[in-house]
Formats: structure tokens, C-alpha cells, sequence
């Protein structure tokens, strides 16, 4: 994680130089506790260790264990203790360790966090920030690559963000642990060691939680993607050039809320819309998204909204994960079938 | 080094003290009695009468459906009223759906306290304001609650202890499991009290757990165990005041298991006679926690008819109140369902929260 400094990058001293989307997110965390001593992280190995992913990477050495803490193994009750934690006005930050590792948290999200401040009719907020890795690509054995953000979308009162850029990573975790409502943040993995030009020092400013962010304009079919399938929809749209299409990119960074607008007038400016994704289809966000974009956008359709998301399959053994995945083929076969010829 | 200096090697704690004692805990009707300040047993006297009544009370409005259902706690008042009076104002309250009485007794209005269970809104008291968590539905799923809270405390330094409330069957759920491990681990001002009232809904203890007792858990977490008659107001109180003084003080968790009886079926709607017999209910009975104290007290001179009459009269005019009140048909207000979702509005609610606005105005002009 760490690069190397040579003599010319000291003499230069840039503010701004390759960082990772992991760099970010630790850097957001140490910010965040370093603003405000109500924070607190908490999960399994983030101490001495600093995490699986060392997102959480010196965290202890430098706050003290009491502000971020390697609890006992057992994700019901970390989520629970936080619970407790923001009941009595703390402002925990979880880390769940894999995705397929927070299922044992679910009962204390849907019956307690998501409806504490709706229950008590805003007498007990619960400013919980979890943070779960999530999603496939990265050769991970059974349950450490599922896409999980269905489960949590559908249940009100919790918000679902989720990054796709190292600056993104930074911003949207800082409004996250800073906002009065409990985050699922939902941590693309395997963009954790993706880079962009970005400064510790100067970090970008915080966007508000519920904007989603035109990628790329484009005039010909507009693609709405997250977290780890932006990539794949930025290097499709490159793609696509070359047979004379110019797509649009929406990157939603947010689920819960869902940026309606911004969507609208994106797809209102194409005429045709793709949702990608890399969680199931069936019953997944794009089955959503695309409604709402039918119901928003009907008369400017020139096409139905499709989707391109993992099959309705248990997810895969690594060996195989590359053809459940949503690729650049599939997403340029997809946009093939937006009824062009009937124009 | 050798592996005993290595962490699966460390040394172990000495398991005796954590020990429950091998018969639960009493109080009265023992020489030991004699020491229980008249005051206090007064107090909890008056409690336990009022709580009797409050129970035959929210019973009775659910026959005149005035409550959606009620989950009595009647046989189980001491352990309600001990829960209550054993805290001080800054500690905090975790109860479950059957501890109302305990809520009441800490001074939430009934009204507010059966909110719940009349069904126009989840919480109908601040818990905030009273140190009281939201009644849990969820079985164990307010212990980790708990702790979490308790663990804060501690860091800030605040001394605020936690008591939490549980039933038998909830100590086998996991959350039980986790919140006693984590409570442990953190030493964490917090107090667990499980009444083992005999039952989850139909099913008996022995169908719940193997362990000797449901005190005995607490050693396999290292923290102490103990067990009391739940019945026994004043060894309950004696047991939970102890136990939440030593939590504020800095020593840690522990589990009292009280050993109690549900009188009353699991709730209005249940029939116990499709799994219990009479004469078991009829056993406890006559090991009645009103009656024990009574009986103390009789015998200490230190409560004659008069006292007694008193006693009655207050609760007879909280329940006559109570009865008034829940006879009123609370306000609703429909689109209050879109408050408090979130601390602002997505454009989805705002959409929703208009479309039953407009239906309400149809409704209204119709
Ligand atoms: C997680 C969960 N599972 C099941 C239920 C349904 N349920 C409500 S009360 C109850 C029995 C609980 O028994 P116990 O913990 O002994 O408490 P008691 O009702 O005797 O006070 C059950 C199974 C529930 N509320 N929560």
C-alpha cells in the first residue's frame, strides 16, 4: 500500500499523488475520530492487525484501543453493542468482515437499528456507520464475495452508500459516520487496491449522502451502474465508441437515498437506459431502478430499460466467478439490444 | 517461553466464586429478615400492590379491546418492582414485553408504558427522558443493548449502570449468548436478570436448557451467577442492588436468575391449559410475592388492616385512571408514519407522505 518515496517526489513535494481507494478510507477514519471523540470503530482484528483489508490500518496505535476496538468475535452483538453505544451518544463505526460475515448482525439492523429513531418517534437516533466489503472479483472462496446490498436497501430506514471512486471512498465514509442516520457502506473490494491521483492532505471536500455523479455524459444510451461496476461501465462506454455509441455513465453512489433526478434526466437525455450490476438480478437495486426509470421516464423511452446483473446463482467458486460477473461484452450486448434498428 | 505462557494457555479464572449458591437466595421469612429497613419493605409493599392491580387492569382491557394484547406479569410483580426500585435515576432500564410493570415502577405513566401494546404508535415514553430502552419484542435482542450502553458509560468515565431483562426461553437465543460474552470481555457496568417464569409461551424449561441452572451460564462467561427467589421482593431487590452497585463500581457484569411463575397465560390470547396443569399454577399460588411480604410484615407489626386498606386504595384509583384514560380512542395521525424515518425525508417518503395526505382528504370529503 505504501509507495516509495524517491528523491525527486520529495524535492517536488506534490500534495497530489497515487493513492488507493483503502489509503482513503483509513484516512476518513482516522479524520473522523480525529474530529469527533464521540467516534468510535469497532469489529473483528481492525485493532493490532488493522483489519483483513488494514483499512483500519494503525487506528489503535494512534487513537488507543478504547476508540477502536477488536471486539470478541460475533457480529450480533458488535452491531448490538453499538446499538447501546448510540443510545447513550456515541457514533460507532462497525467494520463487518466480510459481506457474507454481517448475515449474523441482520435481526439487530432490521428490528433495532433501522427503526430505533422511527420506534421512539426521533427520541434515539442511531448514528451507526457499518462498513461491509462487499462484492465479488478478487478469487475469494465461498462466502467472501457476495453482493449483499438487496437485503439492505429493502428495509427503510437505513441508507445504503457505496463508493466507486478513491475520492468518493474518503468523502461519502466522512458524511456517512457525520450523518444522524444509520449507513450500511458498502465497500466495492475489490476497487480497495484500485488508484487515483488524491491527497491525504487536502482531502476532497464531503458530498452529501443522496446525489448520484454523471460519470461521463453521453447522447446515446445512458448506463446506471455502483460501487464495483462503475469501472466496468466506464471502460464499456469506451468501448462502445468504436461501434459509434455514446454512452452515458451514472455512477448512484448511494442506493438509499436514490437520486430519482439525477437518473431521470440521464436516461431523459438518451432515450435508453442499461442498470448494471454485479449482485442478482432477480429481485435485486436494478429491478428498481429500472422501474423508476419507467415510471419517471416512459415517453422519452425509445427502448426498454434492461439489465445486465450476476446470474440467479449462488455465487461462484473463483475459478468460475469471471462468467457471472458482469464484463464489457455483456454490457455492450446488452446496449446491442436497445431496438436500434427500429429507430 | 513455553506454552503455558502463550494466550490458548493463559491462566484461567478460579471458577468457584462465580458459583450460584446451590438453593436460590431468600429473604423473608429468615432471621435475616429482621435487618430489611421497614421503609423499604413499605415501599415495595406499595408497589407490588399497585403492580397486582395494574396487571388484573391491562388484563381486563384487552377483554374490552382496549389493548391489541397483554403479556401479564402477574406472579412475577417482585421481580418487576425489585428491577425497578434497584436503580437510581441515571442508570438505564432495558426491559422486555412483559416488564411494562417495571417500566410503570420506575415512573413511566401507564398510559405511556402500554402505548406498545394498545397499538397507536411503538414507544409511547422518551427513553431518554426515562432511562427506559424501547420494550424489546425481539427475545435477548435488548441485552447487547445493554451492554453497548453500559460499555460507553464506562468509557466516559459516567458511573451509570445497566439492568436488562430477559425471559427463560430468551436465554437461548444467541443474543443472550453474545451480550453476557461481550459484557464479560469489556466488564461492563451491566446486570442481566432472567426470570425463569417455567415457560416460553408452551414450552418448559427442560425443553430450553440442560445447564444445572440458567445461573449457572454466567460462569462459563466469568462473570458471577446468582440465583434468588423471584418471588422474594425484598431478595430480589437485595440481590439486583448489589449486583448494580458493584457494576457501577468498577466489577463487572453478573447474571441473577430469578425463579418465578407465570400466573397468567403467556398472554391474553394463549390458553395454558393445553400444556400446564392446575395444580402446578396452583403450587405457586401459594408461594404468592404479595403474600410473602405480607406475611413479613404482619408478623414485624409493621403493616395492620389500615396500612393494608391504603395499599388497595391507591392502586384501585391508579387503575380506575388507567381504565378512564384507555377508554378515550387515542389521536392518530396518519402521517406521522413518514416521520422520524429518517432525520430528513428521502423524495420517496415526501412522495408517499403526500399520496395519504390526499387519500385522507378523500376520505374526509366523502
Ligand atoms: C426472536 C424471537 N423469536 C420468537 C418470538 C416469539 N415469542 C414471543 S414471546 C416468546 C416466548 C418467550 O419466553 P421467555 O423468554 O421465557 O419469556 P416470557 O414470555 O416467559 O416472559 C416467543 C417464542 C420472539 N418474540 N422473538
Amino acid at each position: 500500500m505504501t509507495t516509495a518515496t524517491t528523491a525527486a517526489d520529495r524535492a517536488e513535494a506534490p500534495s497530489r499523488k497515487p493513492a488507493t481507494m483503502a489509503q482513503a478510507l483509513n484516512q476518513a477514519l482516522r479524520d473522523s475520530l480525529a474530529a469527533d471523540p464521540a467516534v468510535h470503530v469497532m469489529g473483528e482484528d481492525v485493532g493490532t492487525l488493522g483489519g483483513v483489508f488494514r483499512i483500519t490500518d494503525g487506528l489503535t496505535r494512534d487513537f488507543g484501543e478504547d476508540r477502536c476496538t477488536d471486539t470478541p468475535l460475533a457480529e450480533a452483538g458488535i452491531l448490538g453493542a453499538a446499538v447501546g453505544m448510540a443510545m447513550y451518544g456515541l457514533r460507532p463505526v462497525v467494520e463487518m468482515q466480510f459481506d457474507a460475515f454481517a448475515y449474523p448482525a441482520f435481526e439487530q439492523l432490521v428490528s433495532h437499528v433501522a427503526r430505533m429513531r422511527n420506534r421512539t418517534r426521533g427520541a434515539l437516533p442511531l448514528p451507526i456507520t457499518v462498513r461491509i466489503p462487499y462484492g465479488g472479483g478478487i478469487g475469494g472462496v465461498e462466502h467472501h464475495s457476495d453482493s449483499s446490498e438487496a437485503y439492505y436497501l429493502h428495509t427503510p430506514g437505513l441508507h445504503v452508500v457505496t463508493p466507486a471512486t478513491v475520492e468518493d471512498a474518503y468523502g461519502l465514509l466522512r458524511a456517512s459516520i457525520a450523518s444522524d442516520d444509520p449507513v450500511i457502506f458498502l465497500e466495492p473490494k475489490r476497487l480497495y487496491w484500485s488508484k487515483a491521483d488524491w491527497s491525504p492532505q487536502e482531502p476532497s471536500a464531503v458530498p452529501p449522502i443522496g446525489r448520484a455523479a454523471v460519470r461521463r455524459t453521453g447522447r446515446t444510451a445512458t448506463l446506471v451502474t455502483y460501487g464495483p461496476s462503475l469501472p466496468v461501465c466506464l471502460e464499456a462506454a469506451e468501448a462502445a465508441e468504436e461501434e459509434g455509441w455514446d454512452l452515458g455513465v451514472v455512477d448512484l453512489r448511494s442506493l438509499v437515498p436514490f437520486d430519482e433526478e439525477t437518473v431521470a434526466a440521464a436516461v431523459r437525455a438518451t432515450g435508453r437506459a442499461v442498470v448494471v450490476h454485479e449482485s442478482s438480478g432477480f429481485g435485486g437495486a436494478g429491478a428498481e431502478i429500472a422501474a423508476r426509470i419507467t415510471e419517471r421516464c416512459f415517453h422519452h423511452l425509445e427502448a426498454p430499460v434492461l439489465r445486465v446483473a450476476g446470474f440467479d446463482i449462488p455465487y461462484p467458486p473463483p475459478m468460475l466467478e469471471r462468467h457471472h460477473l458482469p464484463g464489457v461484452d455483456r454490457i455492450l450486448d446488452a446496449v446491442g439490444r436497445l431496438q436500434w434498428e427500429e429507430r | 517461553m513455553t506454552v503455558l505462557d502463550t494466550p490458548a494457555w493463559r491462566p484461567r479464572t478460579d471458577a468457584a466464586p462465580l458459583l450460584p449458591d446451590p438453593e436460590p437466595y431468600r429473604l423473608l421469612g429468615t432471621p435475616a429478615a429482621a435487618d430489611l429497613d421497614p421503609a423499604l419493605l413499605g415501599r415495595l409493599h406499595g408497589q407490588l400492590v399497585r403492580g397486582r392491580r395494574y396487571n388484573a387492569q391491562a388484563t381486563a382491557l384487552t377483554k374490552q379491546g382496549r389493548l391489541a394484547v397483554y403479556p401479564s406479569s402477574t406472579g412475577q410483580e417482585a421481580c418487576e418492582i425489585a428491577a425497578a426500585l434497584a436503580l437510581s435515576p441515571r442508570d438505564w432500564l432495558f426491559p422486555s414485553y412483559r416488564d411494562t410493570l417495571a417500566v410503570v415502577a420506575r415512573g413511566v405513566d401507564p398510559v405511556e408504558a402500554l402505548t406498545l401494546l394498545r397499538g397507536d404508535w411503538h414507544t409511547g415514553y422518551d427513553p431518554r427522558e426515562h432511562r427506559i430502552a424501547p420494550l424489546s419484542t425481539p427475545l435477548a435482542t435488548q441485552l447487547p443493548h445493554a451492554v453497548g450502553l453500559a460499555h460507553a458509560a464506562r468509557l466516559s468515565g459516567d458511573p451509570v449502570a445497566a439492568l436488562a431483562m430477559v425471559g427463560d426461553g430468551g436465554t437461548s437465543e444467541g443474543d443472550f449468548h453474545e451480550a453476557l460474552n461481550f459484557a464479560a470481555v469489556w466488564q461492563a457496568p451491566v446486570v442481566f436478570l432472567v426470570q425463569n417464569n417455567g415457560f416460553a409461551i408452551s414450552v418448559p424449561l427442560a425443553k430450553q436448557t440442560a445447564a444445572p441452572t440458567l445461573a449457572h451460564k454466567a460462569v462459563g462467561y466469568g462473570m458471577p451467577g446468582r440465583l434468588v427467589d423471584g418471588n422474594d421482593v425484598a431478595a430480589v431487590h437485595q440481590v439486583l442492588s448489589e449486583a448494580v452497585e458493584r457494576a457501577r463500581e468498577g466489577g463487572g457484569p453478573t447474571l441473577v436468575e430469578a425463579v418465578t411463575y407465570r400466573i397468567d397465560a403467556h398472554t391474553n390470547a394463549d390458553d395454558a391449559t393445553r400444556y400446564r396443569e392446575e395444580s402446578e399454577v396452583a403450587a405457586w399460588r401459594a408461594h404468592d410475592p404479595v403474600e410473602l411480604l405480607e406475611r413479613e410484615l404482619t408478623a414485624r407489626g409493621l403493616l395492620d388492616d389500615a396500612a393494608r386498606q391504603r395499599a388497595l386504595d391507591e392502586a384501585e384509583a391508579m387503575a380506575a385512571d388507567l381504565r378512564e384514560r384507555m377508554h378515550e380512542d387515542p389521536e392518530l395521525d396518519p402521517t406521522e408514519l413518514f416521520e422520524h424515518v429518517y432525520a430528513e425525508p428521502t423524495q420517496q417518503l415526501r412522495e408517499q407522505a403526500a399520496q395519504l395526505r390526499a387519500e385522507l382528504e378523500a376520505e374526509r370529503q366523502s
